[in-house]
């Protein structure tokens, strides 16, 4: 862009060929970069000015074009892009690789609570279970101490009926042996003649009523 | 002598000078097999490619460094404009546009640095460049649809009396093409070039120095723009082409 050293060189725009050869001769006794200079001027000029349009560069500038077309495409095509495209879809399976392992672990998880809550609801199904084999348990033990208290207590209640009932008619008992003596005891004061059958009956008589 | 009037005046414009094709080694005329300066530009634009897509892809990471990332952006940005525009079946056709894009690219932004030589500024290079596109896309378009491709010059949706001059417009504006591709992008690259070379020979004057200069560097950033733009461009219209070959018919 900035090609400094071109400067140097002259360039000759309106000046025909002739007159172009005879400066390239007087160029020459200066030395040999100074007709190269004016012969490239020469060239760069002969179009109006354009080294675009130098017909005499096109070969070469095409030729050398294809030459290194043919190096970029054959690199290009064997070396950089397959690689390129292997490092693209690697990176892109790494990637799918990466997102298939994360949901598979997910899904681990996943399962790994639900046996969690699975372990959970089973232990607690079996807590109730024990607890209810416990409860009817109990309440078996809990049955049949208490008809064994019930079976004690009607024991005992029967017994002490039959001692009441035994106090009771020893009571009778007593009673009537005393009102005989006391019925005898009368009798002989009163100076009666003490008749022990008559005496017996007639405290049974009225014993019967008042103690049944 | 010329050379010595102009000296003398001050102010020498040489704009076009940068453009002028000299043999690398010595003198001598330019043969069709001289390395020159543009054969050393054209050179270095291949090996700055080589340089990014293979040296800067060699460690083939699953997470790029930087080079890498530019290589695979370049990639993407180019598979992705082929596939948009030309469909699935022109990704065949991807690593010669890839070739074109990537050329015109570095070429455009080497031409750009100090005393560097732009190769793209030749009407003979970027006319070689259109018109291997548009011979391989005619031949292509024959190729893959025989007769069915001269269907893209006779517009079937249009009144039949307007066919024959849509014939005529769309066949002329057919092998237009070429020459608008071509003229387009040296076009720019010349005109950007040679505007930043007068600004740069206003720059002698001491008084107009500082406006100059900012002149320059406005123009270099615009040029900078360009040089993207303009390889954007050709490719795209590449890829354009590409699609009428392999879906002649509106």
């Amino acid at each position: 862009m900035f090609s400094l050293l071109q400067q140097t060189a002259p360039v000759v725009v309106e000046h025909s060929e002739t007159v172009t050869h005879t400066e390239t001769a007087q160029a020459a006794a200066h030395g040999a970069d100074a007709a190269h200079a004016a012969a490239d001027a020469a060239h760069g000029a002969s179009n109006a000015g354009m080294p675009q349009l130098d017909i005499s560069t096109f070969g070469n500038q095409i030729f050398w074009l294809l030459v290194v077309l043919a190096v970029i495409y054959w690199v290009l095509s064997r070396v950089a892009l397959p690689r390129i495209s292997g490092v693209i879809s690697d990176r892109q399976g790494a990637i799918t690789g990466d997102l298939m392992a994360a949901e598979e672990f997910k899904q681990k998880a996943k399962d790994a609570e639900a046996a969690y809550d699975k372990a959970l609801a089973d232990a607690r199904a079996e807590a109730n279970k024990i607890i209810a084999a416990n409860k009817a348990e109990i309440q078996k033990e809990l049955d049949a101490a208490i008809a064994h208290a019930d079976a004690e207590i009607a024991a005992r209640a029967g017994e002490s009926e039959k001692r009441i009932g035994e106090i009771r008619a020893s009571a009778v008992e007593d009673a009537r042996s005393v009102a005989r003596d006391v019925t005898e005891a009368l009798v002989q004061s009163f100076g009666g003649n003490v008749d022990q059958n008559l005496i017996n009956d007639a405290v049974d008589q009225r014993l019967k009523g008042a103690l049944q | 002598m010329a050379v010595t009037e102009e000296e003398v005046e001050g102010l020498v414009f040489h704009p076009m000078d940068q453009f002028i094709i000299k043999p690398l080694f010595g003198g001598g005329d330019v043969h069709w097999f001289t390395p020159t300066n543009a054969t050393l530009w054209m050179a270095l634009a291949a090996l700055c490619i080589i340089g990014l897509l293979v040296f800067g892809t060699r460690g083939r990471a699953i997470i790029p460094n930087r080079l890498q990332s530019i290589a695979e952006l370049l990639y993407g940005m180019v598979h992705k404009m082929v596939e948009d525009v030309t469909g699935k079946d022109g990704l065949k056709y991807f690593p010669y546009v890839m070739t074109l894009f990537c050329f015109i690219l570095f070429a455009n932004f080497l031409a750009l640095l100090p005393k560097s030589f732009s190769s793209t500024s030749h009407i003979a290079v970027t006319a070689t460049l259109a018109l291997l596109v548009f011979v391989g896309v005619t031949v292509l378009g024959f190729v893959k649809n025989g007769t069915h491709f001269l269907g893209l010059f006779w517009v079937s949706s249009a009144p039949l009396a307007l066919r024959p001059v849509l014939a005529v417009i769309e066949l002329i504006s057919y092998f237009v093409r070429p020459v608008s591709h071509s003229i387009r992008l040296a076009g720019n690259v010349m005109a950007g070039h040679a505007v930043i070379k007068v600004f740069a020979a206003f720059a002698a004057v001491a008084a107009i120095a500082p406006v100059s200069i900012v002149a320059i560097t406005a123009m270099y950033g615009l040029e900078v723009l360009v040089a993207l733009i303009q390889a954007y461009v050709f490719t795209i219209l590449t890829c354009v082409y590409l699609k009428d070959a392999l879906h002649p018919g509106h």
